[in-house]
């Protein structure tokens, strides 16, 4: 469980997170959502530690994250796993070697015990065949899911993922909501998922929090915003009349029920 | 204010960098890599230009010396101490800022925009100590290796001119190297080998790490560390010449 209290981060004169706090829970997928500019990613960035914020505090399973000293955070970072907007996959590495890299940073093991772990992540992201491709080689949704099986290789406590479906068609972006989604049943972490895709709103949002201008403003879950009356997060969620017509649908679905 | 700023960051950049690595093996494989990369990399310029230089020299100094009292040989000390002192170790280093400087400051900067560095400090891994630290170890072993290698080719050089265009045998250019030769002259240009290799490296390590933006300020940022390591290069080279003769 990752708790953050009353978050606040400026960058010069510019406000970018306003007293944001939050509960994101264990073994859930934790939406961050908002428009662009929210600060969704400064947030996100501030829990992990790539920022630090001005105010606030960020609580892992119960320790103050933002007392730790360094030495302290490097240990609890052995414990997330990322998967970037960009998948910040190492160019000159081949797939296996760059999901082989956090074990052969921390562990002892032998080669072969590390290769079969590599072999099961990617099995595990259905990547098999594709070990010695170099990143150049592959698809945006392959790299995707090498940025996902580097980032669970280590087994995490709490995995982070920055807009996982940019840059990707429908169909491959509710096959890697739909990873992510499994893998946080599967492996019990605490998922935090930074995202504008409103599919994986719908179908994944287990806890939802809704950032307008660096504020809290709604949070709530999948179904709770079909029924939500909140302006702005209607604006934003239901932007579209295909989208609208959708919300009604689903309104008269369960009145019916 | 901003180079006051500027320095501060590169020195504290230089302070992170001395952490307890994660994985010695790992750490080590790089520095290797790094050393054939800087080593290895940089043989072929700097062979050619040594070569050339210590051959324009010698030509150089057979067209100046005119007068028929000053002996021949003194080409060869000529081309000698100026290879030794100041071609080898500060021409060959203003060219590696270019070559390795360069690349080194697209190569973080790279790493930086496509946020493969942030993935590393998620992992909790020191990136000043995994990504700078092995460049600048490998370029302090590497660099005084070429600067001794064009040493040797400048001399092989001049040498081969002079006797090709019949200013001065072998035998008599030999001669002149052994002349008044002072090894301490050798010892002062590794000190500024050993100088400049810090700062071809350094220097743009601190660019490339803090590039922000895009590719348009990866760019930017090669070219201003390349200046900026010359200009560095430049003034170390006067400071050491001003303590050390």
């Amino acid at each position: 469980m990752i708790e953050f209290k009353n978050i606040t981060k400026k960058f010069g004169e510019k406000l970018v997170l306003n007293g944001v706090s939050h509960v994101m829970q264990n073994g859930k997928t934790n939406l961050i959502i908002g428009t662009s500019g929210s600060g969704k990613t400064v947030l996100q960035k501030c829990l992990v530690g790539l920022f630090e914020p001005d105010q606030g505090e960020i609580i892992y399973d119960g320790i103050s994250f933002t007392k730790m000293d360094g030495q302290e955070r490097k240990i609890l970072r052995q414990q997330i796993g990322m998967l970037f907007q960009g998948s910040a996959l190492f160019d000159s590495m081949t797939v296996e070697d760059n999901v082989m890299f956090p074990l052969d940073m921390f562990t002892k093991d032998k080669y072969l015990v590390k290769l079969k772990r590599v072999n099961e992540v990617l099995e595990r992201v259905n990547l098999i065949g594709a070990n010695k491709k170099y990143p150049s080689e592959i698809s945006g949704g392959m790299k995707k899911r090498v940025g996902i099986a580097r980032a669970i290789v280590l087994n995490p406590k709490f995995l982070f993922c920055d807009e996982p479906n940019s840059g990707l068609d429908p169909q491959t972006s509710m096959l890697i909501d739909q990873l992510i989604y499994d893998i946080t049943r599967e492996f019990n972490t605490t998922t935090i998922i930074n995202t504008h895709d409103m599919n994986s709103v719908m179908e994944i949002g287990d806890n939802i929090l809704y950032l307008k201008d660096g504020q809290k403003e709604w949070t709530g879950n999948s179904k709770d915003i079909i029924f939500s009356e909140n302006k702005n997060l209607n604006a934003f969620i239901f932007a579209s009349e295909f989208l609208q017509d959708a919300k009604a649908l689903r309104m008269m679905e369960a009145q019916k029920k | 204010m901003k180079f006051i700023n500027q320095l501060g960051a590169y020195f504290l950049m230089l302070r992170g960098m001395f952490s307890k690595p994660e994985n010695p093996k790992l750490y080590w494989k790089e520095f290797m890599h790094q050393c054939a990369e800087i080593g290895l990399g940089s043989l072929g310029i700097v062979a050619i230009i040594s070569v050339f230089m210590g051959a324009v020299s010698a030509v150089q100094a057979t067209y100046q010396i005119v007068n028929p009292m000053v002996s021949k040989v003194i080409i060869a000390q000529i081309v000698r101490d100026t290879v030794i002192m100041e071609f080898s170790p500060t021409l060959i280093c203003i060219v590696l800022a270019g070559v390795v400087g360069s690349k080194i400051a697209s190569e973080l900067g790279n790493m930086r925009v496509s946020e493969q560095i942030d993935a590393l400090e998620i992992m909790g891994i020191n990136t000043k100590t995994y990504l700078i630290m092995p460049k600048i170890a490998a370029a302090i072993v590497t660099i005084p290796m070429l600067v001794i290698l064009s040493m040797f080719l400048g001399i092989w050089g001049g040498r081969m001119t002079s006797s090709l265009s019949g200013a001065l045998s072998v035998q008599s250019y030999d001669t002149g190297l052994m002349m008044g030769f002072i090894p301490y002259n050798v010892l002062f240009a590794l000190m500024k080998a050993y100088t400049f290799s810090f700062i071809v490296t350094s220097i743009p390590a601190y660019y490339g790490y803090h590039v922000k933006g895009g590719s348009l300020e990866i760019g930017r940022n090669s070219t201003k560390s390349v200046v900026v390591s010359c200009i560095v290069i430049l003034l170390a080279d006067y400071i050491l010449a001003a303590l050390l003769l």
